[in-house]
């Protein structure tokens, strides 16, 4: 029904690195959201303020504008500063060159770092729900037995929480997976930008983004199969009605 | 920061901020509209009945609003039949394809939280319809989905951000939306960071716009969920409500 003229393996190239920008991403955003959720929960006024701003912006703005703005942007402060850097070494007379020449941010690094930090903000605000529907009786608990608040950290609160966090982290990634697709945007060649160059080649464009589309799927499939299992893992011993 | 080029370039923004506010408007209100039936499909409980949405919103919302635009813009002009035909004055402009494509792709999302809310109904809502003799058309109109409305209001206030922020898209298909703009801005005068900064700005004030919004209609639409001022005062009379209005 679909005939792909041997552009398929092609294609499949450019899936594998959407998949690759997906989890790169998402492992990032894990550790943004970590940290984010206990800035927002610690006690200290500024990292409260800081997380408040990280997520009310990020979550403000687009993701395409946010691309552009770590794409392009980050490529000239980078080269800014080692310009500057190279200036002050020459004008301080100092034995080395502090700054650097010329670097160019590959489009999969801009994409991979804005991905990351966009949905870190989704996470912050997941883990954050998780970590405090964690019951106050078991953090009590820990205390209890005289473990110090890492101790508690680690032991009761982190491990409780991944149930409550695994609903909301579906839904990040599986918008995190989908949103993917714009790093195609800046030039990065995944599956919607190699559909994009078999579809002129072949005047089949219809057919191509079809086919990137059911690839999605299969992804979105995937990762509802995983999930599915996760949840079962982390639910056990929960009562249900 | 060279903010001059910006201000000299705020005509372009306006003009671009005016064309997202009318995609996304036209797009919500086209959504709406298909949702609504279609949700009622997909609560259906014939699987014949409820197959078809559930796949389309099952597509739709499986699948990157990104490739769904392109599928329409340039996925359309492969077939001989659509180009020799009238629809082809449509799917040549850059400007309809973003409109069909955000149309369809919130109707997708609209009716999953449309379907979510209809299902959450309370048994006792719909039993006490039954047994005021109301029909089928008639429960639907008076209790079903005025409730359900009703809940769909938060997620749905979440769906119209992500539309506007969706609609950032139709920029990269040549048109001069706000981020079309932006994108003008930066390749006339090379300023990345004020160019695409300032039209993150004008999304983010208009992100706050609907959130505001939001939280007036839910004011007025969930005032019955509110705690009375006596409720604080009478401590015997805390009685939560459940989360959809209806006390257990």
């Amino acid at each position: 029904m679909l005939d792909l003229h041997g552009y398929f393996p092609f294609i499949l190239k450019g899936m594998v690195l959407t998949v690759e920008v997906a989890l790169l991403s998402l492992l990032i955003s894990l550790i943004l959201g970590f940290v984010g959720a206990l800035a927002k929960l610690s006690k200290s006024r500024i990292a409260n303020t800081i997380a408040a701003l990280y997520t009310t912006i990020i979550r403000g703005v687009p993701d395409l504008v946010l691309m552009m703005i770590i794409f392009f942007g980050g490529q000239l402060l980078v080269n800014d500063i080692g310009y500057k850097l190279a200036e002050f070494s020459e004008a301080q007379g100092l034995p080395f060159n502090l700054g650097w020449d010329y670097i160019d941010i590959s489009p999969f690094i801009a994409g991979v770092a804005t991905i990351g930090f966009i949905f870190g903000a989704y996470m912050t605000e997941t883990f954050r729900g998780a970590i405090l529907s964690v019951p106050q009786g078991e953090i009590e608990a820990g205390y209890a037995f005289g473990m110090t608040p890492a101790q508690v950290f680690f032991r009761i609160t982190l491990p409780a929480c991944v149930r409550h966090a695994l609903p909301g982290f579906g839904n990040n990634w599986l918008v995190l997976a989908k949103t993917t697709a714009l790093v195609s945007v800046i030039g990065l060649q995944d599956m919607v930008f190699n559909a994009g160059q078999a579809g002129g080649a072949t005047r089949q464009p219809f057919t191509f983004f079809l086919v990137v589309a059911l690839l999605f799927l299969v992804i979105t499939g995937v990762s509802d199969v995983g999930m599915r299992w996760l949840n079962k893992r982390y639910s056990a011993g929960v009562r249900r009605a | 920061m060279d903010i001059q080029v910006i201000i000299e370039n705020l005509p372009l923004y306006f003009s671009g901020l005016w064309v997202t506010i009318q995609l996304v408007a036209m797009a919500l209100t086209c959504g709406l509209i298909l949702a609504i039936p279609m949700a009622l499909a997909a609560s259906a409980r014939n699987i014949f009945v409820a197959f078809l949405p559930k796949a389309y919103i099952y597509f739709f919302r499986g699948t990157p609003l990104l490739v769904q635009m392109y599928i329409l813009y340039y996925g359309m002009a492969q077939f001989e039949g659509v180009r020799e035909s009238f629809i082809w004055v449509v799917f040549q402009e850059a400007y309809w394809c973003a409109l069909i494509a955000f149309s369809l792709n919130t109707a997708a999302y609209t009716a999953e939280i449309l379907r979510g809310a209809i299902e959450q109904t309370a048994f006792g809502e719909i039993e006490a319809a039954k047994a005021c003799g109301m029909s089928k058309p008639t429960m639907y109109r008076r209790i079903i989905l005025p409730g359900a409305f009703r809940r769909a209001l938060p997620a749905y206030g979440n769906e119209v951000i992500f539309m506007l922020h969706g609609s950032a898209i139709a920029g990269v298909i040549t048109i001069v939306d706000l981020f079309g703009a932006a994108r003008i801005v930066n390749s006339r005068h090379f300023v990345p960071f004020e160019s695409f900064i300032a039209a993150g700005f004008f999304y983010l004030c208009v992100t706050f716009m609907i959130v505001w919004l939001f939280k007036i209609w839910e004011a007025h639409w969930h005032a019955h969920l509110h705690r009375r001022e006596t409720d604080k005062v009478d401590q015997g009379a805390t009685v939560e409500p459940s989360a959809d209005g209806v006390p257990d």
